[in-house]
């Protein structure tokens, strides 16, 4: 599903990401961990498009498709989701409205008839329960005056709506109380299945008891450095990052 | 030039309503035609003009419109009308009031609306008391001019204690022949505890060189409420000047709704005075320019009495090589304690050639008052438009989406839905894509 090779990548002419290698397959949920300024969100926002990093060396490719040709736009069609970890909030934009355009685009680019209103708002009622979220924040602008928690929320809800091929949570834990967290996680894992693949980047252990990985990586230095299963996120809970980082310098 | 200019324009006025007939409105003219020969107009050496250049409009030697000219008057009033909205109207083609354009209902007790040219020659003692009253005509040689020339206009007259709840729509249409000018003046007296609302179109045909030069006086006595808006659509090649004063009694409130879309050369002045106590000011404007259109707003609110409120928004989108400027003033007089005046003006700028200045000033002379003013200049965010983008929305409609909404803050402000959804359209008209941002308001 989604194969980078040897990415590295600049922001402002400093180094952030320095050959990162990673493979994800369809079915699959992968944890990227890392200490503080590992190049986490930067993978992330390389992943859904944003400007401003520079792409020195490297490749992604996703579904046989060269990811970094397409535009945000293009890669949501083809199913590429960020969940943001500071969502914006943008005033005098329908939330509800932007989800039916951004549906109906998904829909229309893989030539599916466009959702009318009954069949989009039965769908959105559908999906808003997954994430337990008020209904009234459908009809507010995007994310405007949401507290931290449901910006969170509002970020699922919109997953569970567009239904992505790659979902990308990027740092969806920070902020989040227990119960929220399990609400978020429920969310999650209800889109799973064997033709999604999910990539948690997070900071904490604690979110992958409810979203449970296949992989957990840890990326420090802008590379992977060590890769194993869920047991490898516990270890570094208790023994922390530097273990990691000093193993690999010795190798 | 600007000498030229002034004898061009006041060697035509030959003929015009109650010349040497009424008295009074002789000497107001007089006045200003003295005004205008020795002031002149304006230049960018004066501070409140230093970004707008009105030689092109004295350059032209428009010569005054007369009321037989005509042209695609239907067409253009079919697109300035306001649909569905079930109001008084009267229509005025060139400057010049069309009877058969207008739309004129039965009024109730106590509400007068008329054309300036009847109202004069009827003589009608009380528009002698409040015509240019507190002589508007010495702030700049356009509103001399005005005051020198006025041929026609809208007279609105709302006796005491009468809320006139059906909305006065005022259509200016430019139309016709080239090069003409109109001087046009309204009046609008709200006596006590009255209420009217009044809308200003302006409209005229695309490509036709013409110039608007607008003068509409508002006195609300105490305790009256009056709702303003001022939709200015002119053709392509128009140039409009507008000026508004606003003089308010005590317990008086008057709400301010300017939307600038076209023109050439736009240059709005507001003088708002809040003379008695309790008296209160909402001022909302929103300025669109593209192209090499240069719209200029320049708003001035004096608090004159304590317990004055005021309150102004204004945003601007300029795009392309387009140039706007916004100069927004509060004066606090000596005497005016308590007062409190807010101003913000923000402003978009959707293109590196676009160009916008903006002033916010104040001026207080009184210790105990509550104000704030501030302004910006900025682009769309880019952290709007990449999260738009991973919603799969398209880069260019995500641009439009943030411009409209930006826009819309003020609109949505705007209380009869009939105008706001025209003014949408208009807005989302000016966008790219604009088809499919259309359902985000639905």
């Amino acid at each position: 599903m989604l194969s980078i090779k040897n990415l590295h990548v600049n922001v402002d002419n400093k180094k952030i990401l320095n050959g990162l290698n990673l493979d994800v397959k369809a079915g699959e949920v992968h944890a990227i961990m890392g200490p503080n300024g590992s190049g986490k969100s930067t993978l992330a926002n390389v992943l859904a498009g944003r400007d401003g990093y520079e792409i020195i060396e490297g490749s992604i490719e996703y579904q046989g498709k060269d990811l970094l040709s397409l535009t945000p736009e293009e890669r949501a069609c083809e199913g590429v989701f960020l969940a943001f970890q500071y969502p914006v909030e943008i005033p005098g934009v329908n939330n509800v409205y932007l989800l039916k355009a951004g549906i109906n685009a998904v829909r229309k680019h893989k030539g599916l008839p466009e959702l009318d209103a009954v069949e989009f708002l039965s769908l959105v009622k559908d999906k808003i329960k997954l994430v337990e979220m008020k209904e009234d924040l459908l009809n507010r602008a995007v994310n405007e005056g949401f507290s931290g928690g449901e910006k969170k929320r509002n970020e699922i809800f919109q997953m569970a709506v567009l239904e992505p091929t790659l979902a990308i949570l990027d740092e969806t834990d920070s902020g989040l109380d227990i119960d929220a967290l399990k609400i978020v996680a429920n969310g999650v894992n209800n889109l799973m299945n064997e033709e999604r693949s999910i990539i948690v980047v997070t900071h904490y252990q604690r979110l992958l008891n409810y979203i449970v990985p296949h992989h957990v990586h840890v990326l420090s230095g802008g590379k992977i450095l060590k890769s194993g299963d869920k047991e490898l996120a516990l270890e570094l809970e208790e023994r922390g990052y530097d273990w990691v980082i000093q193993e690999s310098n010795a190798a | 030039m600007s000498n030229e200019a002034v004898e061009h324009f006041l060697s035509q006025a030959t003929e015009l309503p109650g010349m040497n007939d009424v008295a009074w409105l002789d000497e107001h003219r007089k006045a200003a035609t003295h005004t205008l020969s020795t002031m002149g107009f304006p230049t960018r050496r004066v501070e409140e003009w230093k970004y707008t250049d009105v030689s092109a409009i004295l350059k032209k030697k428009f010569s005054l419109s007369i009321p037989e000219q005509q042209g695609d008057v239907e067409t253009i009033l079919s697109s300035a009308r306001i649909n569905d909205l079930d109001c008084h109207q009267l229509v005025f083609v060139n400057g010049h009031f069309s009877e058969t354009h207008s739309c004129a209902d039965e009024l109730p007790a106590g509400v007068s609306i008329v054309n300036l040219k009847d109202a004069i020659s009827k003589s009608n003692n009380d528009l002698g008391k409040y015509l240019n009253k507190h002589h508007p005509h010495e702030k700049n040689g356009f509103v001399a001019l005005n005051t020198s020339l006025m041929a026609d206009g809208a007279v609105i007259w709302i006796d005491k204690n009468v809320e006139f709840t059906k909305p006065v729509n005022l259509i200016f249409v430019s139309s016709g022949s080239n090069n003409t000018a109109s001087n046009i003046r309204n009046l609008i007296v709200a006596g006590i505890n009255s209420r009217v609302d009044v809308i200003e179109t302006y409209a005229g045909t695309d490509s036709l060189d013409y110039f608007t030069n607008t003068v509409t006086e508002i006195h609300l006595e105490d305790g009256a409420k009056v709702n303003h808006y001022k939709i200015q659509e002119e053709g392509d090649s128009g140039y409009h000047v507008g000026n508004l004063f606003v003089s308010q009694q005590k317990n008086s409130s008057f709400n301010s709704y300017q939307v600038s879309i076209g023109g050439k050369l736009v240059r709005c002045d507001l003088d708002i005075n809040l003379s008695g106590t309790n008296a209160e000011s909402t001022l909302y404007g929103l300025y669109m320019a593209e192209d090499t259109q240069h719209v200029d707003y320049h708003t001035t609110v004096n608090h004159i009495s304590p317990n004055t409120r005021s309150n102004e928004t204004y945003r601007g989108v300029l795009g392309d090589k387009s140039r706007g400027v916004f100069n927004g003033k509060i004066v606090v007089h000596k005497d005016a304690q308590k007062t409190e005046a807010h101003l913000s003006n923000a402003n978009l700028l959707l293109s590196s050639d676009a160009e916008v200045d903006t002033k916010p000033e104040l001026e207080i002379y009184a210790d105990d008052v509550k104000c704030s003013h501030g302004a910006t200049i900025g682009r769309l965010d880019d952290n709007m438009l990449f999260y738009l983008r991973t919603r799969a929305i398209e880069k260019d409609v995500a641009r439009s989406l943030l411009t409209f909404a930006f826009a819309e803050d003020v609109i949505e402000k705007i209380n009869y839905p009939q105008i706001c959804k025209r003014l949408q359209k208009k807005v989302m008209g000016k966008l790219p894509d604009s088809n499919v941002i259309e359902d985000f308001v639905q």
